[in-house]
């Protein structure tokens, strides 16, 4: 054997191993959730380029081509723009979608009031310059060229860049152009298919577990619906996929890219952790009270409603949320049954072709443009927020509800 | 129209559950009912809607297959089965106003005036037959108010059915799954060999576009997918092992209550990450990282779709799987044993790895198998991390792709549900649930020998 001061070596690396291995663990989170927050959190400001409107004072309102209006305007602030080329130069500094907030604009004030600066989106590449996601060179910095970069510098020069909130990010669904897309459209989509998950799950799990835990005989029936409860727990979620494809799809013909067959996918992949969740909020609940409502005259199901579910309900939300918080942060089924659409609308009902949160997550961090970086970024901390919110309420319910007996 | 029907039938189910209910109040007045009034409310309701709402669905499928089959004549001249469902269905969305798209074909404006006249007067039809024998159900229910009748007998009975109907879904899932799955490897099984499909060294399933192309058979040996795979999966493990039980051992034997407290739900944080942001971590942080540390040995013998890259980044994920029931299975240990070792002056680390891993090993290997498991059906970090093209090596340092990411490349996008190359990710996908399910049912089974031996 060993003497003392060796093994007390061994023990002290021992357990510094183990430290070690802890703290690694926790330091691959932070350096995750750092990263995802470092990139993403640009994202919520966008530039803008500020524009004097000077509109003609004689001239009518319908009488306005937007386009046409909004383009002279720009020009009259670089009067030495004269050629074509030099003007759609300076044009490709704004966004696409600069014009339909001149047209807003147009519609939603005075005329008298119209005249002054105001603030139009800018493309995305002004927008990454702006942000130094994009280095300088010389005088050039990603994408803006030489011929761009003098006008980006008279407008930087007259403080007429400034970054201020993306009204597009939150607020818009998916476009091609980075600087106008949004994750609306997900976040939608992401709340019918939770809501129709939710809704179809949660009966059927709470029912087959009150079933299993109470009602049913110990035989080779509840055997194998219990063998077959844990083990779709641990089916890959792609495979929940392809049931979703081959059923739904193929089989039921409902909408490809819909999220009722999101919802119903997912549905059938939260039941399991439903089912094992309440049966075990179930289980324990004391059996005392059940035996005092039967001793009282009470039926069997009379027991089970009134007290034994109530009882036992806190327990049951609990993993329903946490059970929920996991489909919402689920890719891969939605991939199989087309949820990865590209879709420019909002989608109104749960049958319009949509995407979900984390769909759009992985169709932006699939898309070459480097600007939709910061906005993937941005994606994932709105999913996390809301996965966080969703556990703290389990928490919560959890701490305040739940009875210890 | 149909909606209407669905509304009124419901709005008579509340109606009925009312009109009953009162109906007993006043009965309870001057005797003993056997039921609660509700009870018998919520019996004449249901006597009413299900077998209502039950003619309406049946009426529904059936009139969508005989008109189908009336307006299919039309198109009788067309040999291609394909085309006359397209044709079917846009003379059923032309109908509908779902589209305003006429098909250049003489059978198609008589068809959509034969399917509107056939669907206006089925519907009609159903409507009237539907409220008539809701109302006649009604009637018949209200006789069922009486002092002796066990209305709640019967809406418990129901009740049970219905939980029972629940739980049996489990079943129907687990069948679902197996059966659509079978079935579509088994046209696959047609088309390919099944010996070509497991022992084939080359996978390259965009190949076979055409029946007679030259090596189209040969190119769906899944092969080079599954030891992708295993690598992939493999250096997860290589990473998520030594971190998962050192902290295990660490917050079971060493840590005080309250880093404990701490520690382990942060660990469990990494578990509730969505899959997807892994994948986008790696692409955009590890990846680089390692090319950069790539290059600095030898130049250019990194790319960002490297084994290594997707497999750190999972065994990461996999990492709490390993923690948490490592944790579990050696807190699991009676104490006796652990207080007997230190008793003998043994260190906490000589009991350790003595005394409390021998009685946990159950459960420590069950934590890998499931861990394991949890590495070769994950999606998202390899999709977005690994590599589609099929190489068979086991350089950690090259590109590999995996059964998940063959799968997703195969069924995202156009789709013809003929062709082997989509029929092979069924395959893919049978192969995926199999092996889990086995290894799952492995690890169950060890979980259970450890609690059995120590509870």
């Amino acid at each position: 054997m060993n003497n003392l001061s060796q093994r007390n070596q061994a023990e002290r690396r021992f357990k510094t191993y183990g430290f070690l291995a802890v703290l690694v663990a926790i330091t691959f989170l932070f350096v995750l959730l750092f990263n995802i927050f470092s990139t993403g959190i640009s994202a919520f400001k966008a530039s803008y380029i500020g524009v004097n409107i000077n509109l003609p004072a004689q001239s009518e309102r319908s009488d306005i081509n937007p386009r046409k209006e909004f383009k002279r305007q720009v020009y009259e602030m670089f009067p030495q723009v004269t050629t074509r080329s030099d003007k759609r130069n300076l044009m490709s500094l704004f966004s696409k979608g600069a014009v339909y907030e001149f047209e807003e604009l147009l519609e939603n004030s005075n005329k008298e009031d119209i005249n002054g600066y105001h603030w139009f989106l800018a493309h995305a590449d002004v927008d990454m310059y702006i942000k130094g996601t994009v280095e300088r060179q010389g005088n050039e910095a990603g994408r803006i060229n030489p011929s761009r970069m003098q006008y980006v510098d008279v407008l930087v020069e007259q403080n007429l860049i400034k970054l201020q909130a993306n009204q597009y990010l939150l607020y818009s669904a998916d476009s091609r152009e980075p600087e106008l897309a949004g994750i609306k459209g997900a976040i939608i989509g992401s709340f019918y298919a939770i809501l129709i998950a939710f809704i179809v799950s949660f009966p059927l799990g709470v029912l087959s577990a009150l079933y299993m835990e109470k009602i049913a005989l110990k035989n080779k029936f509840s055997n194998t619906i219990e063998t077959n409860i844990n083990n779709l727990a641990a089916v890959p979620s792609i495979v929940f996929g392809l049931l979703g494809l081959a059923i739904f799809l193929n089989f039921f013909s409902l909408p490809r890219s819909a999220p009722l067959v999101g919802g119903l996918t997912l549905a059938v992949m939260t039941l399991p952790t439903i089912v094992i969740a309440a049966r075990s909020a179930i289980k324990s609940v004391p059996p005392s009270i059940e035996e005092a409502s039967i001793g009282l005259g009470a039926s069997r199901i009379q027991t089970l409603l009134n007290f034994t579910l109530p009882l036992a309900m806190p327990g049951i939300m609990t993993g329903t949320i946490i059970g929920i918080a996991r489909a919402l942060g689920e890719t891969a089924p939605l991939l199989m049954i087309g949820m990865v659409a590209f879709v420019v609308d909002v989608p109104g009902t749960p049958l319009d072709p949509s995407t979900a949160l984390p769909v759009q997550i992985f169709l932006w961090a699939d898309s070459p443009e480097r600007a939709f970086v910061e906005r993937t970024s941005a994606a994932i901390m709105v999913l996390l927020i809301f996965l966080v919110l969703l556990n703290l309420l389990a928490i919560y319910l959890r701490n305040k509800l739940e009875k210890k007996w | 129209m149909t909606t209407i029907t669905y509304l009124a039938i419901f709005a008579l189910a509340v109606y009925s559950f009312i009109i009953n209910k009162s109906r007993a109040v006043s009965l309870a007045k001057f005797s003993n009912l056997h039921s609660q009034p509700y009870y018998h409310g919520i019996y004449s309701a249901v006597f009413m809607f299900l077998p209502a709402i039950t003619l309406l669905i049946l009426w529904t499928s059936i009139q969508n297959i005989l008109t189908n089959l009336s307006i299919k004549d039309y198109f009788g001249d067309i040999n291609d089965p394909g085309l006359v469902k397209f044709y079917i269905n846009s003379v059923i969305d032309y109908s509908s106003g779902v589209s305003t798209r006429v098909i250049e074909h003489s059978g198609f404006l008589p068809a959509v005036e034969r399917y509107s006249s056939l669907t206006y007067t089925n519907s009609i039809l159903k409507i009237i037959v539907a409220i008539g024998l809701s109302v006649t159900l009604l009637r018949l229910s209200m006789k069922t108010v009486t002092v002796e009748f066990k209305a709640r007998e019967y809406v418990e009975r129901l009740f049970v059915m219905l939980m029972k109907l629940s739980s049996i879904m489990a079943i129907v899932v687990t069948v679902g799954i197996v059966l659509s799955l079978l079935f579509e490897t088994l046209r696959f099984f047609s088309m390919i060999n099944i010996f070509d499909f497991l022992f084939g060294l080359q996978w390259s399933p965009q190949t076979a576009i055409r029946a007679d192309q030259v090596a189209s058979s040969g190119s769906f040996g899944a092969i080079p997918v599954f030891v992708g795979t295993i690598l992939i999966s493999l250096i997860a493990m290589l990473v998520a092992v030594p971190i998962g039980l050192y902290s295990a051992i660490y917050l079971s034997q060493y840590a005080p209550y309250k880093v404990r407290t701490f520690a382990k739900p942060i660990i469990e944080i990494l578990a509730g990450i969505p899959t997807v942001v892994y994948g986008f971590f790696a692409v955009i942080t590890v990846a680089p990282f390692f090319r950069d540390l790539g290059d600095k040995i030898a130049p250019g013998a990194l790319s960002g779709e490297s084994a290594i890259i997707a497999g750190t980044v999972m065994g990461i994920m996999i990492i709490p799987f390993i923690t948490s029931l490592t944790d579990d299975a050696m807190n699991a240990v009676p104490s006796s044993l652990k207080e007997g070792s230190l008793a003998m002056g043994a260190t906490v680390s000589e009991t350790t790895k003595q005394v409390i891993i021998p009685a946990s090993f159950h459960g420590i290997v069950a934590s890998f198998l499931l861990a394991f498991s949890r590495a070769i059906g994950e999606t998202m970090i390899v999709v977005m991390a690994a590599g589609f093209a099929a190489n068979l090596t086991l350089n950690p340092f090259e590109s590999v792709t995996t059964v998940t990411v063959q799968i997703v490349g195969l069924l995202t996008g156009d789709q013809e549900f003929d062709s082997a190359k989509t029929l092979s990710a069924f395959a893919l996908a049978f192969v995926l649930f199999f092996l889990t399910l086995i290894l799952n049912v492995i690890a169950l089974n060890m979980v259970k020998k450890y609690r059995e031996l120590y509870e």
